[in-house]
């Protein structure tokens, strides 16, 4: 099965993805990461204001089965999270790259080891494989 | 079963990829954890039916003239109370109490057919041998020439009841029979795991698969569903039915994890009795507790418990969102003061304290056929 994996965006080893606009971002899981993940049941959201080094824990998506820590591509300030997440954290597994976006940061210098698209569909690959 | 890699496969994997199962190791298996998804598998065996592969699960047959005392003096159940055509769950204790392994014993008349859990079989097939000395008895460990199959939920009955030619409805709670199903020879018991009705079937491990599809064929208008491991975790979370490693290890005794009723101190010796009769007599010092979450957060597997001051005083052995109640449960080891209804502790999530409060047990009242 062939994962999505948009080229306009950037991608971290741990199936984060974040579109990054001026000095704004917005930050989500993978459409690997939400079928590996299976149906997603809570999403624990940071709360505006809180800050974060690159590749710090800022929340978690958890399914019936696990938990899996969400880690921030960037370093950042949180200047919004998805409330719609609350109650339906299912918007993760409908529609990762879009109304399943999980976080708006402010990026703050010490951008992190993210890849292209292209890269991170290869790194998908040796991961199934 | 097949060896890859370190893995051990059953005679259905090729099944499982078929179906798209994502596949996971357990307990040295490379297991289907799930197909359509775990709530919607978990829902079809609480409204219809699931199916489950189950053949990692060790089987071990005991037979010879010294079978039944061999095995009264191995686990804590009474087996003479298990007549022929019936099967009990039991416990397999070490001599301080703690707790080896959870069983179930299947009485076919000429021979006990024993279940044990896939990463334990070598474990408790050594210490079956190892006490086995003196008795006139063969531990024979069955596990590779054996396939097993769980048919689960309220649709169960009449959908084997169609594969097998047979009415099923004699055989009771917790009794097991020969038969034929789909032309293969197999053992047929009302067993399970989930807390609904439902069956377990032992095949031939060549005839697993020919099985496997002629239930999902005769069972798909019934809306039977292939269910995985993560279904079946759930379901018998809601049921709070222990898993081993975690309600139940070497370190936990029968009594704290509220298996009391397995032990039958009054059935004459057996490996154990010494401790468990002290245990009994002193009174646990702490039990497993069920839990719901009161504020935001799961509980999940060795989480820590503290009291309302902030002391750590337990450890979460399991903790998921209820597919069926909807509500964020758990189970836990808390000190008895804390372990009655109403009561209220913190598990800590992701170094944050989150109330829980303590809950009656099962979280779903089973609904067996008796």
């Amino acid at each position: 099965m062939a994962f999505k994996t948009p080229a306009e965006l950037q991608y971290s080893k741990t199936h984060e993805w974040i579109r990054i606009e001026g000095d704004e971002a917005t930050v989500g899981i993978t459409d690997y990461a939400q079928d590996a993940l299976g149906d997603v049941v809570y999403v624990d959201l940071p709360q505006v204001g809180a800050r974060f080094e690159a590749d710090g824990v800022f929340g978690a998506v958890e399914s019936v089965k696990a938990a899996s820590d969400l880690y921030l591509p960037v370093a950042g300030e949180i200047i919004a999270v998805n409330e719609a997440l609350i109650t339906t954290p299912e918007l993760i597994n409908k529609d990762p790259y879009g109304e399943g976006w999980i976080v708006k940061i402010r990026v703050a210098p010490g951008i992190g080891a993210l890849m292209s698209a292209e890269a991170y569909a290869a790194f998908v690959d040796t991961i199934k494989h | 079963m097949s060896d890859y890699g370190g893995l051990r496969r059953t005679p259905l994997y090729e099944r499982h990829l078929s179906l798209s199962a994502r596949m996971v190791e357990f307990g040295g298996w490379e297991m289907p954890v799930q197909y359509s998804g775990i709530i919607d598998e978990h829902r079809a065996v609480r409204e219809a039916a699931g199916l489950f592969d189950i053949s990692h699960m060790g089987e071990v047959e005991v037979q010879g003239p010294d079978a039944l005392p061999f095995l009264q003096c191995l686990v804590t159940y009474d087996v003479a109370a298990i007549p022929p055509g019936q099967a009990n769950y039991a416990l397999m204790c070490l001599p301080n109490g703690g707790i080896i392994d959870d069983l179930f014993i299947y009485n076919l008349g000429d021979h006990y057919l024993i279940v044990v859990n896939a990463a334990n079989t070598t474990k408790d097939v050594a210490w079956m041998r190892g006490c086995a000395a003196g008795f006139d008895v063969t531990v024979t460990d069955v596990s590779e020439r054996t396939g097993m199959l769980a048919l689960q939920g309220p649709a169960a009955e009449a959908l084997l009841a169609q594969v097998a030619g047979a009415d099923l409805a004699a055989l009771p709670f917790h009794g097991v029979t020969r038969g034929i199903v789909s032309g293969m020879p197999a053992i047929v018991a009302r067993t399970g795991y989930t807390g609904e009705d439902g069956f377990e079937l032992f095949v031939a491990a060549e005839d697993t698969a020919q099985l496997w599809d002629a239930l999902l064929d005769a069972g798909r208008s019934a809306g039977l569903k292939p269910c995985g491991l993560g279904a079946r975790d759930s379901l018998r979370f809601e049921a709070c039915l222990a898993l081993y490693g975690h309600e139940i290890t070497e370190e936990t005794n029968p009594y704290e994890a509220r298996l009391g009723w397995v032990v039958k101190l009054d059935k004459g010796d057996f490996i154990g009795r010494d401790a468990l009769q002290r245990i009994k007599q002193e009174g646990v010092q702490r039990r497993l507790t069920g839990f719901e979450m009161v504020g935001r957060g799961i509980a999940r597997g060795e989480y820590e418990i503290r009291d309302l001051e902030g002391a750590p005083i337990g450890r979460v052995t399991s903790g998921m969102p209820s597919p069926t109640l909807g509500k964020n449960l758990g189970m836990g080891y808390v000190p008895i003061a804390l372990s009655a209804e109403g009561s209220e502790f913190d598990v800590v999530v992701r170094d944050r304290p989150v109330r829980a409060r303590a809950v009656k047990m099962p979280f779903y009242r089973p609904r067996y056929k008796k």
